[in-house]
């Protein structure tokens, strides 16, 4: 009759063990390749690492070059617009579809399927779309409206918004799928008990169903945000940054420090940069989400 | 991962001592009909031997040089690898990853038959040559298509202040006056050709050599700036992203000219046309005669396999053998980098470059002076001085010298 209480770091001891592999994992790859990668932006590394401290000197170059402020400003704008359209958009189809109509699984599918197709195909597909010559503009030339102009990816100045188009044709599929199981997670209950009390259908799920909705919402907030800030094949394949550096992004800077400018060190400093202002969005958010779920239990 | 790398080189072993042959993989970025057909008198020459070329091309020279150093400092080489001499393989040397071939060269005699010395110069680093160079390269030309000026019923223009007069006449034609990639290293390729053929030789070397900030910010330069807004303008309708899509706008008399160097000829040759008759080149602009010395080299990693670095030895004497000179650079559009071969069958376009190789009319290339990370800078600049219509000419080389006077 073993009586003893096994220790805490006992239990659920293969749980435990198939867990190794990711702990390692995660702790020599990410932490490890994260502190690597902090230490040697403060090095003059070239075209490859070298341990010659040169102190903040790639963060003055960083923040004082043109084409990294315009990847910011860029980063901004496309982050905070495909956050709030993602969203929006997401939940309107996903409530459209919600109303018991016909054909839904097709239409399901249909919205569904850019998400699909790679950033790579989408930016190339969209590059296409938005081509003054062939695309858009082209078309409604063609129906008789002459001067009509669209072709944001020639303007510097809205070239990011005809990224920002693609990657909401690309994104809003998913957030629907989301957001439509969220939805069916609603109790019948809930809307009958709405209707009876006589409360419209728009404020129903504006103050009912959004926030029982809570826990899929912060689901589809990681998976968006992170789709944002790590955002380079788009631009590669829709724009290569241009026109002229207009739609250029952090992560591409990283990469053409690193492998075009042989020089990891300017790479280095823009990814830590990158890391840091996820940092300060994620961990708030962290602790707010989960140091105050502990005390409810 | 290591028992796996021992049982692949095993195999490997294994299979190159069943046939005397050995394969050696050889990584370039030559991937334009042109460039195809030049790369493949090399494959010949070196299959001949008995050896195989195994053809690793990569589209672009910038992805490519990222996969070459990737695999180079992660271990796992190639047999040989083209680059740009120059600044480019400092590091590479430095680390150690490529093999000393001084002893090939000496017992070839490079030293006496590369023409001008500058090239193994390049090569070279604390007295040790580390590559092969293979042709001159140079940038200073201006390809102009006849029938682009006959269309527009003008002369074909003979020097660069010519060609920007004329480029009204073409544009009322519908043709744009002057064809351009829009990628970095061709804006900032032409900025340099300006710079070296509009100005004099020592404002060049001063602001790439001794990268004076005030001469860069200088009235020389300003002309250089004024040049290329000129240049901006007229090539405002050229949407087209590749340099040998640009050439084939030439080609086909959809615009007036281009400024590329001289592998754009490789192009004009796969297309059959004649030059003199259907286009016409100019080096230095037709302003100041004359080349600057660049060119395309190739390196030999370390190897630990005997046989392949045998093989390496045999490639590398071989790409400076007269025959395998001639072929390769008749069909690349490039000079030979020995003046002691025949080159008659040579078109008018390249006996001109060669007349002013023979008259040592030459500047070094920038990529000997500048390291790949200013190299880069400055092709950002002019990515967005081309892009942008309104960044002004003050703006622009304001930028050019704060980026000159950080430069190493």
């Amino acid at each position: 009759m073993s009586s003893a209480r096994p220790s805490r770091l006992f239990r659920n001891k293969s749980a435990k063990i198939a867990a190794i592999p990711m702990i390692v994992t995660a702790l020599f790859v990410f932490v490890g390749g994260t502190v690597w990668t902090i230490v040697y932006s403060f090095t003059k590394s070239g075209l490859l690492p070298r341990l010659k401290w040169v102190g903040l000197d790639q963060y003055e170059r960083l923040w004082s070059t043109r084409k990294w402020l315009v990847s910011i400003e860029n980063l901004a704008i496309y982050g905070f617009c495909t956050l709030v359209l993602v969203f929006v958009i997401g939940f309107i189809l996903a409530a459209l579809i919600d109303q018991k109509i016909r054909f839904e699984n097709t239409i399901r599918t249909v919205i569904l399927y850019p998400y699909a197709l790679s950033f790579v195909v989408t930016g190339l597909v969209w590059q296409w779309i938005l081509n003054p010559e062939f695309g858009v503009q082209k078309i409604v030339r063609s129906w008789g409206w002459e001067s009509f102009q669209f072709d944001p990816l020639y303007t510097a100045d809205i070239a990011i918004y005809g990224v920002l188009i693609a990657g909401l044709w690309q994104g809003s599929g998913l957030v629907m799928v989301l957001m439509l199981a969220g939805l069916r997670g609603i109790d019948q209950d809930v809307w009958k008990a709405a209707r009876i009390d006589g409360i419209p259908a728009w404020k129903t799920y504006l103050f009912i169903v959004i926030p029982m909705m809570r826990p899929v919402f912060i689901t589809t907030l990681v998976l968006v945000v992170t789709g944002i800030v790590k955002i380079y094949d788009l631009i590669v394949a829709q724009t290569g940054g241009g026109p002229g550096i207009a739609t250029e992004v952090p992560a591409k800077y990283v990469y053409d420090s690193m492998f075009r400018a042989n020089n990891l060190g300017q790479g280095f400093a823009a990814s830590t940069m990158m890391l840091l202002t996820v940092a300060l969005i994620v961990i708030p958010w962290a602790i707010l989400e989960f140091g105050g779920s502990r005390n409810r239990d | 991962m290591n028992w796996a790398k021992n049982l692949l080189a095993a195999t490997a072993i294994a299979a190159a001592s069943s046939t005397s042959a050995t394969e050696l993989e050889v990584m370039h970025w030559w991937t334009s009909g042109g460039e195809a057909a030049a790369v493949g008198e090399l494959a010949k020459a070196f299959n001949a031997s008995g050896h195989t070329w195994v053809d690793a091309a990569i589209a672009g020279g910038e992805p490519a040089r990222a996969v070459m150093v990737s695999r180079l400092t992660g271990g796992d080489p190639m047999g040989a690898f083209q680059f740009n001499h120059g600044r480019q393989a400092e590091e590479l040397i430095e680390a150690g990853l490529l093999r000393d071939i001084t002893d090939i060269a000496e017992a070839e005699g490079w030293k006496d038959i590369v023409n001008p010395s500058s090239l193994l110069d390049s090569c070279t680093v604390d007295g040790r040559i580390y590559c092969a160079p293979v042709n001159i390269h140079s940038w200073q030309w201006l390809w102009l298509s006849h029938k682009a000026y006959k269309d527009a019923g003008i002369e074909v223009p003979a020097n660069w202040d010519e060609f920007v007069a004329a480029a009204p006449k073409l544009e009322e034609a519908g043709l744009v006056p002057l064809a351009m990639g829009q990628q970095g290293w061709q804006q900032s390729g032409l900025f340099n050709v300006l710079m070296a053929a509009l100005v004099p030789n020592d404002v060049f070397l001063s602001v790439y050599g001794d990268k004076s900030a005030e001469v860069a910010g200088g009235e020389a330069v300003a002309r250089v700036f004024k040049a290329a807004a000129d240049a901006r303008a007229m090539a405002s309708k050229s949407t087209v992203q590749n340099w040998n899509d640009a050439t084939n706008l030439v080609i086909t008399g959809k615009a007036g000219g281009q400024i590329m160097g001289d592998w754009a000829q490789g192009e004009f040759a796969v297309a059959e046309q004649v030059a003199g008759e259907d286009y016409s080149c100019l080096p230095g602009l037709g302003v100041t005669q004359l080349l600057s010395t660049g060119g395309d080299a190739f390196y030999f990693p370390v190897l630990s396999d005997d046989e392949q670095t045998a093989a390496q030895t045999e490639l590398a004497a071989l790409m400076l053998k007269p025959a395998t000179q001639v072929a390769f650079n008749l069909k690349k559009g490039s000079l030979p980098v020995r003046g002691d071969i025949d080159l008659s069958s040579a078109n008018d376009c390249m006996q001109k470059g060669l007349a002013l190789l023979a008259d040592g009319a030459l500047l070094p290339d920038t990529n000997q002076l500048i390291t790949p990370d200013t190299n880069n800078q400055i092709n950002t600049l002019f990515v967005e001085f081309f892009a942008d219509a309104s960044m002004s000419i003050e703006d622009a080389q304001a930028e050019f010298v704060s980026i000159i006077s950080s430069a190493e």
